[in-house]
């Protein structure tokens, strides 16, 4: 983004695996994450789509294969500072929301005296500006989710990975989550997301990967994927079938 | 029953009466056990925190030995303080033995392992439900020790509270380092001591219900400013 030098994307996984306890959970998955679009990763329960995003973000390494960032070039140091994962229940620290949003602020190296109006700045963005000096952890569900995607918003993310980031919310606050990551995707964030939505998909997402069994099925542009995906178990799992 | 009554009238007769030798005594107590915890909090928590933060070879092992630490007996960490300031010790020229500054080395030495051992336990439990999403933020490990420590303040004063607790029930170390000399480094613990041996109950057990209700005293004071500030904080 804006006085960067370089970009951290494409992201690019090769044949990358994750086993815990000798048991295969990802296998053997190569994908390239471009700039700019919104990929939607689908799978049903325990199919490896939160690992996924984890072992992208690097909360978790890989046991096999290998993920580059861009060029292959950047510190890991910087690389983390440019990306930034919404979960699905968001930890808030215990102090207010202006409080946590100026945490993050300061974790970014901005000086002490810009925080303030910064972390206004943007608790105004996700409508928490009357919030902001309650403590975060009274917020309700909703407001803790919006004011998550604050925190992500202030660190200006080049990629942004939600995990189920809605699954606990009602409708109104669901398509208040879902304005917000347009806004992301509009500032120029690539979006990287897991929902079990399926209506939500659809209005989210330019591509859809589709993993089971921790294992890539398919990977295809989100029009065609909800006409008719290429695999038999994404057909299945649009059909609403048990799919293992 | 009758020891009883007369220690109860002994303790409001001596409170109430602001008895200028008690009240050295009580502060004495206060000074040399509060002393001690602040001293063994400065040092516990960041080291309990990194305890539980940092991994490095024989971490298990120094968990286990400080988990341990939580028992030592106070008179033999009096006797190591004591040979450690005597005249022929290694501090000896400081002078310190009989002091109420060498009461507070051996009880900090008491409180530390506790106030360790307990935030190490805190900050852990604190990790588990932080940890991915403060490596998602980018905090790095030296500022994750402060984070946590933060917001884990309403545990880890139950810990503290712990710690002064020990502190101020202790004996058996302040008696050796500090000779319980009368005026200088009696404490209520050591006056309670001497008292049951010069066979005077009621006044020793009149300073046991003074030391029993400060320490309820201090217990109840945190818990409401601790209470409070939770209901703030959710
Ligand atoms: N640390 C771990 N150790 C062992 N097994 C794990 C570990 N983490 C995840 N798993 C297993 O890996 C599989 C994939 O988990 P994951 O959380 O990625 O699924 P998911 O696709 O996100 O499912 P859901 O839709 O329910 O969120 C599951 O079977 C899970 O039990
Ligand atoms: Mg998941």
């Amino acid at each position: 983004m804006v006085g960067r030098d370089g970009s951290i994307l494409p992201l690019e996984l090769s044949r990358v695996g994750f086993s815990a306890g000798g048991r295969p959970l990802i296998r053997d998955i190569s994908l390239r994450l471009e700039a700019g679009s919104r990929t939607l990763v689908l799978g049903p329960n325990g199919a490896g789509k939160s690992l996924l995003l984890r072992l992208c973000h690097g909360l978790l390494t890989p046991t096999g294969g290998s993920i580059r960032w861009g060029d292959g070039a950047m510190a890991a140091e910087g690389l983390r500072r440019r990306q930034a994962m919404v979960f699905q229940r968001p930890v808030l620290l215990r102090r207010s929301a202006l409080a946590n949003i100026r945490y993050v602020l300061g974790l970014m190296g901005m000086p002490r005296h810009r925080r303030q109006a910064a972390a206004m700045a943007a608790l105004a963005r996700f409508d928490l500006a009357d919030l902001a000096l309650r403590p975060a952890r009274v917020l309700s569900g909703g407001e803790q989710q919006r004011l998550a995607l604050a925190r992500a918003w202030v660190m200006e993310p080049e990629i942004l990975f939600l995990d189920e980031p809605t699954s606990a919310l009602d409708p109104a606050a669901t398509q208040a989550v879902e304005t917000a990551i347009q806004d992301f995707h509009g500032s120029g964030a690539k979006i990287v997301m897991t929902t079990h939505d399926l209506g939500q998909a659809r209005r989210l997402a330019d591509e859809v990967v589709f993993l089971a069994g921790g294992a890539l099925e398919e990977r295809t542009p989100a029009s065609i994927f909800f006409k008719g995906p290429a695999s038999a178990r994404a057909r299945a799992f649009l059909a609403g079938e048990l799919v293992c | 029953m009758h020891d009883l009554a007369a220690a109860l009238s002994t303790a409001a007769s001596l409170v109430s009466s602001l008895d200028p030798r008690v009240l050295a005594v009580v502060s004495l107590s206060v000074q040399v056990s509060g002393g001690a915890v602040v001293l063994a909090a400065l040092i516990g928590l960041p080291l309990g925190a990194a305890l539980a933060l940092f991994t490095f070879p024989g971490r298990g092992a120094v968990v286990v030995v400080l988990n341990a630490c939580m028992g030592l007996p106070p008179v033999v960490v009096g006797l190591a303080i004591y040979l450690l300031l005597s005249r022929a010790g290694p501090l000896g020229e400081l002078g310190l033995l009989f002091t109420p500054t060498a009461m507070m080395m051996a009880q900090t030495v008491l409180v530390l392992p506790i106030i360790a051992a307990l935030s190490r336990q805190v900050v852990a439990d604190l990790w588990e439900e932080y940890g991915e999403q403060l490596r998602s933020l980018g905090a790095p490990r030296g500022s994750v020790v402060l984070t946590l420590l933060w917001d884990g303040r309403f545990s880890l004063l139950t810990a503290v509270l712990a710690g002064f607790g020990r502190a101020s029930a202790e004996v058996g170390a302040v008696m050796i380092v500090g000779g319980n000399i009368n005026g200088v480094t009696r404490t209520m613990t050591t006056a309670i001591a001497l008292e049951t041996s010069k066979g005077d109950l009621p006044l020793a057990l009149a300073l046991g219900l003074i030391l029993i209700g400060l320490v309820t005293v201090v217990n109840a004071a945190v818990f409401m400013v601790g209470q409070a500030a939770k209901r703030g904080m959710g």
